[in-house]
Protein backbone atom coordinates (compact mmCIF):
# COMPACT_ATOMS: atom_id res chain seq x y z
CA UNK A 1 0.00 0.00 0.00
CA UNK A 2 1.35 3.38 -0.93
CA UNK A 3 2.44 5.57 1.98
CA UNK A 4 0.62 8.87 2.13
CA UNK A 5 2.67 11.49 3.93
CA UNK A 6 0.32 13.17 6.37
CA UNK A 7 1.84 16.46 7.61
CA UNK A 8 -0.69 16.90 10.41
CA UNK A 9 -0.16 13.42 11.76
CA UNK A 10 3.62 13.83 11.55
CA UNK A 11 3.51 17.04 13.58
CA UNK A 12 1.19 15.47 16.12
CA UNK A 13 3.52 12.51 16.56
CA UNK A 14 6.69 14.65 16.76
CA UNK A 15 5.08 16.93 19.35
CA UNK A 16 5.97 20.47 20.40
CA UNK A 17 7.55 22.86 17.91
CA UNK A 18 10.39 23.75 20.27
CA UNK A 19 12.13 20.83 21.93
CA UNK A 20 15.35 19.99 23.74
CA UNK A 21 16.51 16.75 22.14
CA UNK A 22 19.55 14.69 21.19
CA UNK A 23 21.12 14.82 17.75
CA UNK A 24 20.22 11.19 17.12
CA UNK A 25 16.53 11.84 17.70
CA UNK A 26 16.79 14.91 15.48
CA UNK A 27 18.03 12.64 12.67
CA UNK A 28 14.90 10.56 13.23
CA UNK A 29 12.72 13.68 13.15
CA UNK A 30 14.36 14.89 9.94
CA UNK A 31 13.67 11.58 8.23
CA UNK A 32 10.03 11.48 9.31
CA UNK A 33 9.50 15.12 8.28
CA UNK A 34 11.00 14.38 4.86
CA UNK A 35 8.47 11.61 4.34
CA UNK A 36 10.60 8.59 5.17
CA UNK A 37 8.22 5.65 5.37
CA UNK A 38 10.70 2.81 5.75
CA UNK A 39 13.59 2.38 8.15
CA UNK A 40 15.68 -0.77 8.24
CA UNK A 41 18.46 -0.74 10.79
CA UNK A 42 20.63 -2.51 13.29
CA UNK A 43 21.58 -0.91 16.62
CA UNK A 44 25.08 0.42 17.11
CA UNK A 45 26.49 2.99 19.51
CA UNK A 46 26.40 6.00 19.13
CA UNK A 47 23.65 5.72 16.48
CA UNK A 48 21.21 3.39 18.27
CA UNK A 49 18.89 6.21 19.35
CA UNK A 50 18.11 6.95 15.69
CA UNK A 51 16.67 3.45 15.28
CA UNK A 52 15.00 3.64 18.70
CA UNK A 53 13.29 6.87 17.68
CA UNK A 54 12.22 5.36 14.37
CA UNK A 55 10.93 2.20 16.09
CA UNK A 56 8.82 4.35 18.39
CA UNK A 57 7.62 7.02 15.97
CA UNK A 58 7.58 5.62 12.44
CA UNK A 59 4.67 3.18 12.99
CA UNK A 60 2.67 6.07 14.46
CA UNK A 61 2.91 7.95 11.15
CA UNK A 62 2.00 4.70 9.38
CA UNK A 63 5.53 3.94 8.23
CA UNK A 64 7.43 0.69 8.64
CA UNK A 65 10.33 -0.03 10.97
CA UNK A 66 12.26 -3.25 10.73
CA UNK A 67 15.27 -4.33 12.73
CA UNK A 68 17.39 -6.37 10.38
CA UNK A 69 19.92 -9.08 11.22
CA UNK A 70 22.86 -6.79 10.54
CA UNK A 71 23.92 -3.70 8.63
CA UNK A 72 24.29 -5.53 5.32
CA UNK A 73 20.68 -6.63 5.56
CA UNK A 74 19.64 -3.16 6.73
CA UNK A 75 20.82 -1.32 3.66
CA UNK A 76 19.62 -4.13 1.40
CA UNK A 77 16.12 -3.76 2.88
CA UNK A 78 16.33 0.01 2.42
CA UNK A 79 17.26 -0.38 -1.25
CA UNK A 80 14.36 -2.79 -1.80
CA UNK A 81 11.95 -0.42 -0.07
CA UNK A 82 13.15 2.46 -2.24
CA UNK A 83 12.41 0.46 -5.39
CA UNK A 84 8.90 -0.12 -4.12
CA UNK A 85 8.50 3.66 -4.03
CA UNK A 86 9.33 4.45 -0.40
CA UNK A 87 11.61 7.13 0.89
CA UNK A 88 13.86 4.85 2.90
CA UNK A 89 16.58 5.34 5.48
CA UNK A 90 19.00 3.54 7.73
CA UNK A 91 21.39 4.72 10.45
CA UNK A 92 24.67 3.35 11.65
CA UNK A 93 28.19 4.11 12.83
CA UNK A 94 31.68 3.26 11.58
CA UNK A 95 31.70 -0.55 11.79
CA UNK A 96 28.20 -0.78 10.36
CA UNK A 97 29.06 1.71 7.64
CA UNK A 98 32.00 -0.51 6.68
CA UNK A 99 29.61 -3.45 6.36
CA UNK A 100 27.29 -1.36 4.20
CA UNK A 101 29.94 -0.46 1.65
CA UNK A 102 29.12 -3.29 -0.77
CA UNK A 103 25.44 -2.39 -0.99
CA UNK A 104 26.21 1.34 -0.85
CA UNK A 105 27.94 0.77 -4.17
CA UNK A 106 24.95 -1.28 -5.32
CA UNK A 107 22.65 1.67 -4.53
CA UNK A 108 24.93 3.97 -6.51
CA UNK A 109 25.13 1.57 -9.46
CA UNK A 110 21.38 0.94 -9.52
CA UNK A 111 20.63 4.64 -8.94
CA UNK A 112 18.55 3.99 -5.85
CA UNK A 113 17.54 6.98 -3.73
CA UNK A 114 18.06 6.34 0.00
CA UNK A 115 19.53 8.02 3.06
CA UNK A 116 22.18 6.75 5.45
CA UNK A 117 22.70 8.59 8.73
CA UNK A 118 26.17 7.84 10.03
CA UNK A 119 26.76 8.88 13.64
CA UNK A 120 30.49 8.51 13.36
CA UNK A 121 32.94 7.04 15.82
CA UNK A 122 36.50 5.97 15.33
CA UNK A 123 38.28 2.79 14.30
CA UNK A 124 39.73 0.83 12.71
CA UNK A 125 37.41 -1.98 13.72
CA UNK A 126 35.42 -1.60 16.94
CA UNK A 127 37.47 1.37 18.13
CA UNK A 128 35.83 3.55 20.79
CA UNK A 129 32.11 2.71 20.58
CA UNK A 130 30.74 5.35 22.93
CA UNK A 131 32.85 8.28 21.77
CA UNK A 132 32.58 10.54 18.77
CA UNK A 133 35.00 10.92 15.89
CA UNK A 134 34.99 11.80 12.21
CA UNK A 135 36.14 8.40 11.07
CA UNK A 136 34.27 7.94 7.81
CA UNK A 137 34.66 11.15 5.87
CA UNK A 138 36.78 9.39 3.26
CA UNK A 139 34.96 6.07 3.48
CA UNK A 140 31.75 7.79 2.40
CA UNK A 141 33.60 9.06 -0.68
CA UNK A 142 35.83 6.12 -1.56
CA UNK A 143 34.67 3.19 0.58
CA UNK A 144 33.01 1.17 -2.14
CA UNK A 145 34.91 -0.07 -5.17
CA UNK A 146 34.88 1.56 -8.57
CA UNK A 147 34.20 5.10 -9.73
CA UNK A 148 31.54 7.09 -7.96
CA UNK A 149 30.50 10.40 -6.54
CA UNK A 150 29.14 10.93 -3.04
CA UNK A 151 26.51 13.11 -1.44
CA UNK A 152 27.46 13.83 2.17
CA UNK A 153 26.31 16.47 4.62
CA UNK A 154 27.89 17.12 8.02
CA UNK A 155 25.72 18.62 10.79
CA UNK A 156 27.34 20.83 13.45
CA UNK A 157 24.24 21.33 15.57
CA UNK A 158 21.24 19.28 16.64
CA UNK A 159 19.00 21.54 14.55
CA UNK A 160 21.10 20.68 11.52
CA UNK A 161 20.51 16.99 12.21
CA UNK A 162 16.87 17.69 11.34
CA UNK A 163 17.52 20.11 8.49
CA UNK A 164 20.28 18.10 6.85
CA UNK A 165 18.35 14.83 6.97
CA UNK A 166 15.55 16.55 5.08
CA UNK A 167 18.17 17.92 2.67
CA UNK A 168 19.74 14.47 2.30
CA UNK A 169 16.38 13.04 1.24
CA UNK A 170 15.97 15.88 -1.24
CA UNK A 171 19.41 15.32 -2.78
CA UNK A 172 18.90 11.58 -2.82
CA UNK A 173 15.54 11.84 -4.56
CA UNK A 174 16.79 14.43 -7.02
CA UNK A 175 19.89 12.52 -8.09
CA UNK A 176 18.70 8.95 -7.43
CA UNK A 177 21.81 8.39 -5.36
CA UNK A 178 22.35 7.44 -1.70
CA UNK A 179 22.87 10.54 0.44
CA UNK A 180 24.67 10.40 3.78
CA UNK A 181 24.26 12.54 6.87
CA UNK A 182 27.70 12.38 8.45
CA UNK A 183 26.94 13.22 12.07
CA UNK A 184 29.26 12.09 14.87
CA UNK A 185 29.00 10.81 18.43
CA UNK A 186 29.41 14.31 19.87
CA UNK A 187 26.50 15.85 17.99
CA UNK A 188 24.48 12.62 18.03
CA UNK A 189 24.43 12.50 21.82
CA UNK A 190 24.34 16.26 22.46
CA UNK A 191 21.04 17.73 23.56
CA UNK A 192 20.19 21.12 22.16
CA UNK A 193 17.22 23.26 21.29
CA UNK A 194 15.47 22.47 18.02
CA UNK A 195 12.64 24.19 16.24
CA UNK A 196 10.62 21.77 14.13
CA UNK A 197 9.98 23.40 10.76
CA UNK A 198 6.38 24.00 9.72
CA UNK A 199 5.19 22.52 6.47
CA UNK A 200 5.60 25.81 4.58
CA UNK A 201 9.16 26.21 5.92
CA UNK A 202 10.30 22.98 4.25
CA UNK A 203 11.06 22.18 0.65
CA UNK A 204 10.56 18.52 -0.14
CA UNK A 205 11.83 16.96 -3.34
CA UNK A 206 10.25 13.81 -4.75
CA UNK A 207 11.81 11.50 -7.31
CA UNK A 208 10.43 11.97 -10.81
CA UNK A 209 8.35 8.92 -11.70
CA UNK A 210 8.38 7.30 -15.13
CA UNK A 211 5.41 8.62 -17.09
CA UNK A 212 6.36 8.03 -20.70
CA UNK A 213 4.47 5.39 -22.71
CA UNK A 214 5.51 2.06 -21.22
CA UNK A 215 6.77 0.63 -24.51
CA UNK A 216 9.12 3.57 -25.02
CA UNK A 217 10.57 3.55 -21.50
CA UNK A 218 14.35 3.18 -21.19
CA UNK A 219 15.29 2.78 -17.52
CA UNK A 220 19.01 3.68 -17.36
CA UNK A 221 19.59 6.71 -19.51
CA UNK A 222 19.03 10.45 -19.36
CA UNK A 223 15.52 11.38 -18.31
CA UNK A 224 13.07 10.89 -21.17
CA UNK A 225 10.86 13.73 -19.93
CA UNK A 226 13.30 16.40 -18.70
CA UNK A 227 16.75 17.78 -19.45
CA UNK A 228 18.53 15.68 -16.83
CA UNK A 229 21.06 12.89 -16.56
CA UNK A 230 18.89 11.35 -13.86
CA UNK A 231 16.50 8.76 -15.31
CA UNK A 232 12.81 8.82 -14.38
CA UNK A 233 12.02 6.28 -11.70
CA UNK A 234 10.09 3.11 -12.61
CA UNK A 235 8.63 2.17 -9.23
CA UNK A 236 8.14 -1.57 -8.92
CA UNK A 237 4.55 -2.50 -9.55
CA UNK A 238 3.76 0.40 -11.85
CA UNK A 239 4.20 -1.72 -14.97
CA UNK A 240 7.44 -0.21 -16.24
CA UNK A 241 9.76 -3.06 -17.17
CA UNK A 242 13.09 -2.72 -15.46
CA UNK A 243 15.95 -5.03 -14.80
CA UNK A 244 17.95 -3.91 -11.76
CA UNK A 245 21.50 -5.18 -11.43
CA UNK A 246 24.79 -4.19 -9.88
CA UNK A 247 26.54 -5.49 -12.98
CA UNK A 248 27.50 -2.97 -15.62
CA UNK A 249 24.28 -2.58 -17.57
CA UNK A 250 23.20 -1.02 -20.80
CA UNK A 251 20.49 1.62 -21.06
CA UNK A 252 17.81 -1.05 -20.88
CA UNK A 253 19.29 -2.31 -17.63
CA UNK A 254 20.58 -5.61 -18.97
CA UNK A 255 24.07 -6.83 -18.11
CA UNK A 256 26.72 -5.59 -20.50
CA UNK A 257 29.74 -6.63 -18.51
CA UNK A 258 32.14 -7.00 -21.43
CA UNK A 259 31.15 -3.80 -23.20
CA UNK A 260 33.69 -1.01 -22.67
CA UNK A 261 31.46 1.65 -24.20
CA UNK A 262 28.40 0.72 -22.14
CA UNK A 263 30.43 0.82 -18.94
CA UNK A 264 32.04 4.14 -19.80
CA UNK A 265 28.72 5.69 -20.71
CA UNK A 266 26.96 4.40 -17.59
CA UNK A 267 29.66 5.36 -15.10
CA UNK A 268 30.27 8.74 -16.69
CA UNK A 269 26.57 9.50 -16.42
CA UNK A 270 26.14 8.39 -12.79
CA UNK A 271 29.24 10.35 -11.75
CA UNK A 272 28.61 13.52 -13.74
CA UNK A 273 24.92 13.72 -12.86
CA UNK A 274 26.28 14.90 -9.50
CA UNK A 275 29.66 16.45 -10.30
CA UNK A 276 28.13 18.68 -13.03
CA UNK A 277 26.18 20.36 -10.24
CA UNK A 278 29.13 20.70 -7.85
CA UNK A 279 29.11 24.50 -7.66
CA UNK A 280 25.34 24.74 -7.53
CA UNK A 281 25.27 22.26 -4.64
CA UNK A 282 28.04 23.97 -2.66
CA UNK A 283 26.74 24.75 0.81
CA UNK A 284 29.09 26.62 3.13
CA UNK A 285 28.99 28.96 6.08
CA UNK A 286 31.52 31.76 6.46
CA UNK A 287 32.34 33.27 9.85
CA UNK A 288 34.48 36.40 10.25
CA UNK A 289 35.87 35.93 6.75
CA UNK A 290 35.73 39.53 5.47
CA UNK A 291 39.26 40.53 6.48
CA UNK A 292 40.58 37.13 7.58
CA UNK A 293 44.25 36.30 7.00
CA UNK A 294 44.09 32.87 8.55
CA UNK A 295 41.13 30.50 8.49
CA UNK A 296 39.83 27.20 9.71
CA UNK A 297 38.10 24.96 7.24
CA UNK A 298 35.77 22.78 9.27
CA UNK A 299 32.74 20.52 9.17
CA UNK A 300 30.58 18.73 11.73
CA UNK A 301 31.34 18.86 15.44
CA UNK A 302 34.83 20.33 15.07
CA UNK A 303 33.34 23.53 13.68
CA UNK A 304 32.16 24.37 17.19
CA UNK A 305 35.47 24.65 19.07
CA UNK A 306 36.90 26.27 15.94
CA UNK A 307 34.24 28.96 16.03
CA UNK A 308 35.01 29.55 19.72
CA UNK A 309 38.72 29.81 18.84
CA UNK A 310 37.95 32.38 16.13
CA UNK A 311 36.06 34.47 18.70
CA UNK A 312 39.07 34.28 21.09
CA UNK A 313 41.40 35.29 18.26
CA UNK A 314 39.28 38.26 17.25
CA UNK A 315 39.32 39.51 20.86
CA UNK A 316 43.10 39.39 20.71
CA UNK A 317 43.38 41.17 17.39
CA UNK A 318 44.12 38.11 15.24
CA UNK A 319 42.32 38.30 11.92
CA UNK A 320 40.98 34.76 11.92
CA UNK A 321 37.92 33.34 10.20
CA UNK A 322 36.22 30.07 9.45
CA UNK A 323 34.76 28.36 6.43
CA UNK A 324 32.42 25.53 7.37
CA UNK A 325 31.51 22.87 4.85
CA UNK A 326 27.88 21.90 5.31
CA UNK A 327 27.95 19.67 2.25
CA UNK A 328 31.35 17.97 2.25
CA UNK A 329 30.82 15.81 -0.84
CA UNK A 330 30.73 16.67 -3.68
CA UNK A 331 33.71 18.71 -2.55
CA UNK A 332 33.31 22.50 -2.93
CA UNK A 333 36.45 22.98 -5.01
CA UNK A 334 35.86 26.57 -6.01
CA UNK A 335 34.98 27.84 -2.52
CA UNK A 336 38.11 26.26 -1.06
CA UNK A 337 40.28 27.51 -3.89
CA UNK A 338 38.98 31.06 -3.51
CA UNK A 339 39.60 30.91 0.21
CA UNK A 340 43.17 29.75 -0.32
CA UNK A 341 43.87 32.79 -2.47
CA UNK A 342 42.58 35.08 0.24
CA UNK A 343 44.30 33.75 3.37
CA UNK A 344 47.90 32.79 4.10
CA UNK A 345 47.10 29.73 6.15
CA UNK A 346 44.29 27.23 6.30
CA UNK A 347 43.98 25.06 9.43
CA UNK A 348 41.87 21.92 9.25
CA UNK A 349 40.67 20.60 12.61
CA UNK A 350 39.42 17.05 12.34
CA UNK A 351 38.63 14.28 14.79
CA UNK A 352 40.80 11.89 12.77
CA UNK A 353 44.42 11.89 11.64
CA UNK A 354 43.62 13.87 8.50
CA UNK A 355 40.92 13.13 5.95
CA UNK A 356 39.24 16.23 4.48
CA UNK A 357 42.57 18.08 4.79
CA UNK A 358 43.61 16.17 1.66
CA UNK A 359 41.05 17.55 -0.82
CA UNK A 360 41.55 20.95 0.82
CA UNK A 361 45.26 20.71 -0.03
CA UNK A 362 44.46 19.42 -3.50
CA UNK A 363 42.27 22.40 -4.36
CA UNK A 364 44.20 25.10 -2.51
CA UNK A 365 46.45 27.62 -4.16
CA UNK A 366 50.14 26.72 -3.92
CA UNK A 367 50.86 29.90 -1.93
CA UNK A 368 48.58 28.93 0.93
CA UNK A 369 49.82 26.78 3.78
CA UNK A 370 47.34 24.01 4.64
CA UNK A 371 47.85 22.57 8.11
CA UNK A 372 46.30 19.53 9.71
CA UNK A 373 45.00 19.98 13.29
CA UNK A 374 44.04 16.46 14.24
CA UNK A 375 42.69 15.21 17.52
CA UNK A 376 41.86 11.56 18.05
CA UNK A 377 40.79 9.49 21.05
CA UNK A 378 37.16 10.46 21.36
CA UNK A 379 37.45 14.04 22.58
CA UNK A 380 36.68 17.21 20.70
CA UNK A 381 39.34 19.85 20.27
CA UNK A 382 39.31 22.37 23.07
CA UNK A 383 38.85 25.97 21.89
CA UNK A 384 42.22 27.01 23.34
CA UNK A 385 43.97 24.11 21.60
CA UNK A 386 42.73 25.44 18.28
CA UNK A 387 43.44 29.02 19.31
CA UNK A 388 47.11 28.06 19.73
CA UNK A 389 47.29 27.18 16.04
CA UNK A 390 46.02 30.65 15.17
CA UNK A 391 48.52 32.30 17.47
CA UNK A 392 51.44 30.33 16.05
CA UNK A 393 50.53 30.86 12.42
CA UNK A 394 49.12 34.41 12.42
CA UNK B 1 26.01 35.56 30.18
CA UNK B 2 27.23 32.01 30.11
CA UNK B 3 26.98 29.45 32.90
CA UNK B 4 28.53 26.01 32.96
CA UNK B 5 26.95 23.43 35.22
CA UNK B 6 28.07 19.93 36.15
CA UNK B 7 25.84 17.50 38.01
CA UNK B 8 27.51 14.24 38.98
CA UNK B 9 26.53 11.12 40.84
CA UNK B 10 26.42 7.40 40.26
CA UNK B 11 24.84 5.73 37.26
CA UNK B 12 21.10 5.17 37.67
CA UNK B 13 20.61 8.08 40.08
CA UNK B 14 19.15 10.33 37.42
CA UNK B 15 21.87 12.96 37.10
CA UNK B 16 21.47 12.95 33.34
CA UNK B 17 17.74 13.58 33.66
CA UNK B 18 18.52 16.37 36.15
CA UNK B 19 20.80 18.08 33.60
CA UNK B 20 18.29 17.48 30.85
CA UNK B 21 15.53 19.18 32.88
CA UNK B 22 17.70 22.22 33.58
CA UNK B 23 18.66 22.49 29.90
CA UNK B 24 15.05 22.16 28.83
CA UNK B 25 13.96 24.77 31.38
CA UNK B 26 16.57 27.13 29.93
CA UNK B 27 15.80 26.79 26.25
CA UNK B 28 12.21 25.60 26.00
CA UNK B 29 10.64 27.33 29.02
CA UNK B 30 12.99 30.35 29.19
CA UNK B 31 14.68 32.37 26.52
CA UNK B 32 18.23 30.99 26.68
CA UNK B 33 20.31 28.68 24.56
CA UNK B 34 21.41 25.49 26.24
CA UNK B 35 23.33 22.33 25.48
CA UNK B 36 23.54 19.21 27.59
CA UNK B 37 26.11 16.48 27.26
CA UNK B 38 26.91 13.51 29.41
CA UNK B 39 29.33 10.79 30.13
CA UNK B 40 28.81 7.54 31.91
CA UNK B 41 30.26 4.07 32.11
CA UNK B 42 28.84 0.96 30.49
CA UNK B 43 27.09 -0.09 33.73
CA UNK B 44 23.29 0.19 34.00
CA UNK B 45 23.75 1.23 37.63
CA UNK B 46 26.83 2.36 39.50
CA UNK B 47 30.00 4.00 38.27
CA UNK B 48 30.51 7.74 38.18
CA UNK B 49 28.09 9.55 35.85
CA UNK B 50 28.03 13.19 34.96
CA UNK B 51 25.71 15.49 33.14
CA UNK B 52 26.88 18.86 31.92
CA UNK B 53 24.80 21.82 30.92
CA UNK B 54 25.83 25.11 29.38
CA UNK B 55 23.30 27.93 29.47
CA UNK B 56 23.93 31.12 27.56
CA UNK B 57 22.13 34.07 26.07
CA UNK B 58 24.41 33.79 23.06
CA UNK B 59 25.13 31.07 20.51
CA UNK B 60 27.00 28.18 22.14
CA UNK B 61 30.10 27.14 20.21
CA UNK B 62 32.17 24.52 21.99
CA UNK B 63 29.46 22.42 23.65
CA UNK B 64 31.39 21.04 26.64
CA UNK B 65 32.19 23.05 29.78
CA UNK B 66 35.66 24.59 29.95
CA UNK B 67 35.15 25.52 33.61
CA UNK B 68 32.48 24.86 36.20
CA UNK B 69 30.31 27.68 37.59
CA UNK B 70 28.00 25.32 39.44
CA UNK B 71 29.11 21.93 40.71
CA UNK B 72 26.58 19.46 42.10
CA UNK B 73 27.62 16.09 43.54
CA UNK B 74 25.29 13.30 44.62
CA UNK B 75 27.84 10.50 45.16
CA UNK B 76 31.21 10.26 46.88
CA UNK B 77 32.99 8.62 43.93
CA UNK B 78 31.79 11.29 41.54
CA UNK B 79 32.72 14.07 43.99
CA UNK B 80 36.23 12.64 44.37
CA UNK B 81 36.63 12.19 40.62
CA UNK B 82 35.46 15.63 39.54
CA UNK B 83 36.25 17.96 42.49
CA UNK B 84 39.52 18.94 40.82
CA UNK B 85 37.51 21.20 38.50
CA UNK B 86 36.07 23.27 41.36
CA UNK B 87 37.36 26.86 41.24
CA UNK B 88 37.33 29.43 44.05
CA UNK B 89 34.21 31.04 42.66
CA UNK B 90 32.38 27.80 41.81
CA UNK B 91 29.08 27.33 43.61
CA UNK B 92 29.20 23.83 45.12
CA UNK B 93 26.14 21.84 46.18
CA UNK B 94 26.41 18.38 47.67
CA UNK B 95 24.13 15.72 49.10
CA UNK B 96 25.90 15.31 52.50
CA UNK B 97 24.50 11.82 53.18
CA UNK B 98 25.83 10.58 49.82
CA UNK B 99 29.03 12.63 49.91
CA UNK B 100 30.07 12.25 53.56
CA UNK B 101 33.73 13.15 52.89
CA UNK B 102 33.33 16.68 51.62
CA UNK B 103 35.70 18.68 53.80
CA UNK B 104 37.75 20.44 51.14
CA UNK B 105 38.49 23.59 53.07
CA UNK B 106 35.77 25.73 51.56
CA UNK B 107 32.14 26.50 52.11
CA UNK B 108 29.50 24.59 50.25
CA UNK B 109 25.76 24.11 50.16
CA UNK B 110 24.50 20.90 51.72
CA UNK B 111 21.13 19.65 50.54
CA UNK B 112 19.74 16.41 51.94
CA UNK B 113 17.92 15.61 48.72
CA UNK B 114 17.76 11.88 49.39
CA UNK B 115 16.15 12.55 52.75
CA UNK B 116 13.53 14.77 51.08
CA UNK B 117 12.80 11.99 48.60
CA UNK B 118 12.56 9.38 51.36
CA UNK B 119 10.11 11.55 53.27
CA UNK B 120 7.98 11.62 50.14
CA UNK B 121 8.14 7.84 50.09
CA UNK B 122 10.40 7.21 47.11
CA UNK B 123 14.14 7.62 46.88
CA UNK B 124 13.84 7.71 43.09
CA UNK B 125 13.02 11.44 43.13
CA UNK B 126 16.28 12.41 44.86
CA UNK B 127 17.47 13.92 41.58
CA UNK B 128 14.34 16.05 41.20
CA UNK B 129 14.64 17.31 44.78
CA UNK B 130 18.18 18.32 43.88
CA UNK B 131 16.92 20.09 40.74
CA UNK B 132 14.61 22.07 43.04
CA UNK B 133 17.48 22.92 45.36
CA UNK B 134 19.66 24.04 42.44
CA UNK B 135 16.83 26.32 41.29
CA UNK B 136 16.52 27.82 44.77
CA UNK B 137 20.24 28.32 45.31
CA UNK B 138 21.49 29.30 41.91
CA UNK B 139 19.81 32.45 40.70
CA UNK B 140 19.49 31.76 36.99
CA UNK B 141 16.25 30.09 35.99
CA UNK B 142 12.77 30.84 37.32
CA UNK B 143 11.15 28.21 39.52
CA UNK B 144 8.18 28.27 37.17
CA UNK B 145 10.29 27.40 34.11
CA UNK B 146 12.08 24.55 35.88
CA UNK B 147 8.83 23.18 37.29
CA UNK B 148 7.35 23.12 33.78
CA UNK B 149 10.42 21.27 32.54
CA UNK B 150 10.06 18.72 35.38
CA UNK B 151 6.41 18.09 34.50
CA UNK B 152 7.32 17.81 30.81
CA UNK B 153 10.11 15.29 31.45
CA UNK B 154 8.77 12.73 33.92
CA UNK B 155 6.20 9.94 33.37
CA UNK B 156 2.66 11.30 33.73
CA UNK B 157 1.70 8.92 36.53
CA UNK B 158 4.56 10.28 38.65
CA UNK B 159 3.95 13.97 38.03
CA UNK B 160 2.60 14.68 41.49
CA UNK B 161 5.45 12.95 43.30
CA UNK B 162 8.04 14.74 41.17
CA UNK B 163 6.42 18.14 41.59
CA UNK B 164 6.37 17.63 45.36
CA UNK B 165 10.04 16.64 45.33
CA UNK B 166 10.85 19.69 43.22
CA UNK B 167 8.98 22.04 45.53
CA UNK B 168 10.50 20.59 48.70
CA UNK B 169 13.94 20.84 47.12
CA UNK B 170 13.26 24.40 46.01
CA UNK B 171 12.30 25.38 49.54
CA UNK B 172 15.42 23.73 50.96
CA UNK B 173 17.51 25.53 48.37
CA UNK B 174 16.04 28.94 49.12
CA UNK B 175 16.74 28.50 52.83
CA UNK B 176 20.21 27.03 52.40
CA UNK B 177 23.35 28.95 53.30
CA UNK B 178 26.86 27.81 52.48
CA UNK B 179 28.49 26.11 55.47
Amino acid sequence: MKYERDPERIRRVLGDKVQFIQGDLALTYGGILAGCSFFGGYPITPASEVAEGMARLLPRVKGTFIQMEDEIGSIAAVIGAAWSGAKAMTATSGPGFSLMMENYGYAIMTETPCVIANVQRTGPSTGQPTLGAQGDMMQVRWGSHGDMEALALAPSTVQECIDMTIEAFNLSEKYRHPACVMADGEIGHLREKVVIPDEEEMTLVERVPATIEKEKFIPFTNSQTRDSKVPDFPTFGTGYRTYVTGLTHNKKGFPATDKQKDHEELITRIVTKISDDRERLTSIEEIEMDDAEIAFVTYGASARPAESAVAMARKNGIRAGMLRLKLVWPFPRRAVNELSKKVNTIIVPEMNLGQIVHPIREYSDAGCDVIRASKVGGEMHLPHELYRYLEEKK
Amino acid sequence: MKREIRICGFGGQGVILAGFIIGKAACVFSDYNAVQSQSYGPEARGGAARSEVIISDEKIGYPRPTGVDLFVAMAQEAFDTYRKDIRDDTVVIIEPDLVPKHDIGRRLYKIRAQNIAEELGNRIVTNIAMVGAITGIYDLLSADAVKKAVIDSVPKRFTELNVKAFERGLEAGKNARPE
